[in-house]
């Protein structure tokens, strides 16, 4: 168990520094000289040249990283240069909407997919089921932004319940910021609950063929029993890894729905500033959400522990 | 060449004749067939021209003339569907292409050699894995300019890793095999037997993961070009139909309900196409669905 623990940390870790590296030198390369930008066409030469200094910009690149790398360990992120504010701050002003709006989805996603994976699992071959695997099929296809704009079209144009997009922010009370959420988690949530059904409903299946589900029921234990007590725990692992990966999907995948609904959020954030050359806000999100997606993908590993007792002795 | 499997082989009557009736693959089959023609149609034909603009026909509702009606600036949207389908196809075609060129290579290699090497191989997977693929591909074509080439390779780079793994863990479970032993008693080389014996029975696992990352190439790039990344006017793609329809959603509704279910039908068709190949090689994994 700590071998396993200690080498999934190990990778987690070496997986980010790395991550770091990449993220860095990808925005190295970008054209366009952030302190010109910040000062405008109108400045002279030493004044962009100041600035420049006085930016650190014009130390050594490995000098660079590392002051960089060592802000983010202490969530320094540096100031932002469009809007001369830290980018911590920034970052925790957004991350109130787009946080809340992966998490709704999530739930979204889980509470429609499992029951109906159980129940397709446990009518395999009949109506239901196919009818359930077909509307599956359906929403994995489609692209969550059209299906936000079909939304949009029903309850925020036709029926009128909801806002058709911004935000009134959480100051403006829970029930109305919900309001302005509910279409763009439920946008979301939709492709990602017929891909986890799917899973859901495979996994149990691959379980349900097992010899120990034969003998249970041959022991006399009812379908419902087996199936809750024995198969769902099993066929756990396979939708747990999925579940991650769309938690992380859907922290990132939350840019264009953001766009769509015209949401504050940190999908936004990043869009307006690559179009202002705010490297260092796109730097920091893109930074924050590759350490979320490893740190996601690590809890997994560990709850595979959790789930799987053979897991703890192996290794 | 042949094929290296401890399947009795098959008869090329027999696996057509068991793929038609495979109800996933023939409409997956019919669907891709359908949109690949429309798409080489229009290089040749399409309903109306869409290089002219008829501002007196703008946002008309469908009709007999106009069966997907027009959008804002008199253009027929089926036209510009057909018009669409090119730049979705080629984006996802070539992006898939860069996934098995480069990651199938890596994996066989990762399988063949094995230690060090392997290990490092996978390190970097999980490292690019680590990037939300979508986030990234914007950060990339942002970076770089938006247009249908740099949106190709944004998202064909993510496509490495994923073909990389899937060529590693089926050739890994091709070299224990009998024949392998064979063949490298015979004094056949590991890059010999990847080439003759490992990428034939590997060759449809791949086709299938292959009609999955197209079909999640078309959805990306549909979202690339909705938020203005993706191939660059007046070249027609699906996603930016539905950002010029967005804004006028309720006046003329069809221009987003049609481009959206043609990339809803491609998509669809794709995933069954890739559901009906896995279901004919593997009979196991049939009776499970």
């Amino acid at each position: 168990m700590t071998a396993y623990l200690l080498k999934r940390l190990v990778i987690a870790a070496i997986t980010l520094v790395l991550a770091s590296m990449v993220v860095f030198a990808v925005l190295e390369i970008v054209p366009g000289d952030p302190a010109r930008l910040m000062l405008g066409m109108n400045a002279s030469a030493e004044q962009v040249e100041l600035l420049r200094s006085q930016l650190g910009l014009n130390d050594p690149l490995a000098l660079r990283y590392l002051h960089w790398a060592g802000g983010l360990l202490h969530l320094d992120f540096g100031r932002s240069y469009t809007y001369s504010v830290p980018v911590l701050d920034l970052v925790r002003e957004r991350g109130v909407v787009s946080l809340p709006l992966a998490l709704i989805a999530l739930a979204l996603s889980t509470v429609i997919a499992i029951p109906v994976g159980l129940y397709s699992a446990s009518r395999r071959g009949h109506a239901g089921d196919a009818v359930a695997m077909g509307a599956a099929q359906v929403g994995v296809a489609v692209p969550n932004f059209w299906f936000a704009l079909l939304l949009i079209y029903c309850f925020a144009v036709w029926l009128r319940w909801v806002p058709a997009g911004g935000f009134a922010g959480w100051g403006a009370g829970i029930w109305p910021a919900l309001k302005s959420l509910i279409l763009p988690a439920i946008a979301l949530a939709l492709p990602q609950a017929a891909i986890l059904a799917r899973v859901t409903r495979q996994a149990l299946l691959e379980v349900l063929s097992e010899d120990y589900i034969r003998t249970a029921r041959a022991k006399g234990m009812p379908y419902r029993a087996v199936l809750w007590r024995h198969a769902l725990r099993n066929a756990l692992i396979p939708v747990l890894t999925i579940m991650g990966l769309q938690f992380a999907f859907l922290l990132a995948g939350t840019v264009i729905i953001e766009n769509v609904f015209y949401l504050p959020g940190l999908g936004r954030l990043v869009i307006q500033a690559i179009a202002q050359r705010d490297l260092i806000v796109v730097e920091s999100v893109v930074m924050l959400l590759v350490a979320a997606v490893i740190a996601i993908n690590l809890i997994v590993d560990l709850s595979y522990a959790v789930v799987d007792p053979r897991l703890r002795s192996r290794e | 060449m042949t094929l290296h499997t401890d399947v009795p082989e098959e008869r090329l009557t027999d696996l057509i004749g068991k793929a038609l009736a495979n109800r996933s693959f023939f409409v997956g089959l019919l669907i891709a067939l359908a949109v690949a023609g429309a798409a080489l149609l229009s290089f040749v034909w399409t309903p109306y021209d869409v290089a002219r603009l008829v501002i007196s026909d703008k946002q008309q509702a469908p009709s007999w003339a106009h069966w997907f009606g027009t959008d804002h600036f008199g253009r027929d949207i089926l036209s510009m569907i057909m018009l669409g389908a090119r730049n979705s196809i080629a984006v996802a075609l070539v992006a898939v292409g860069i996934g098995m060129g480069i990651g199938v290579p890596l994996g066989c290699l990762a399988a063949a050699r094995g230690g060090l090497l392997d290990e490092a191989l996978m390190r970097l997977n999980d490292l690019v894995f680590a990037f939300p693929a979508l986030l990234s591909a914007i950060m990339i074509t942002a970076i770089f300019g938006p247009g249908a080439v740099n949106a190709i390779i944004a998202i064909g780079i993510f496509n490495v890793p994923v073909f990389a793994r899937v060529a590693r863990a089926g050739a890994l479970s091709i070299w224990p095999r009998e024949f392998i032993l064979a063949a490298r008693a015979a004094g056949k080389g590991q890059t010999a037997i990847t080439l003759e014996h490992i990428l034939p029975n590997i060759a449809t696992l791949l086709m299938v993961q292959g009609t999955i990352q197209f079909a999640l190439g078309i959805l990306a790039e549909a979202g690339l070009s909705y938020i203005g990344l993706g191939a660059q006017p007046p070249m027609p793609s699906w996603g930016r139909m539905l950002f010029e329809a967005q804004t006028r959603m309720a006046v003329a509704p069809w221009m987003a309900i049609f481009p959206g279910m043609a990339i809803v039908v491609t998509v669809l068709g794709l995933n069954l196409l890739g559901d009906g190949i896995a279901d004919i090689i593997d009979p196991k994994a049939r009776r499970q669905r």
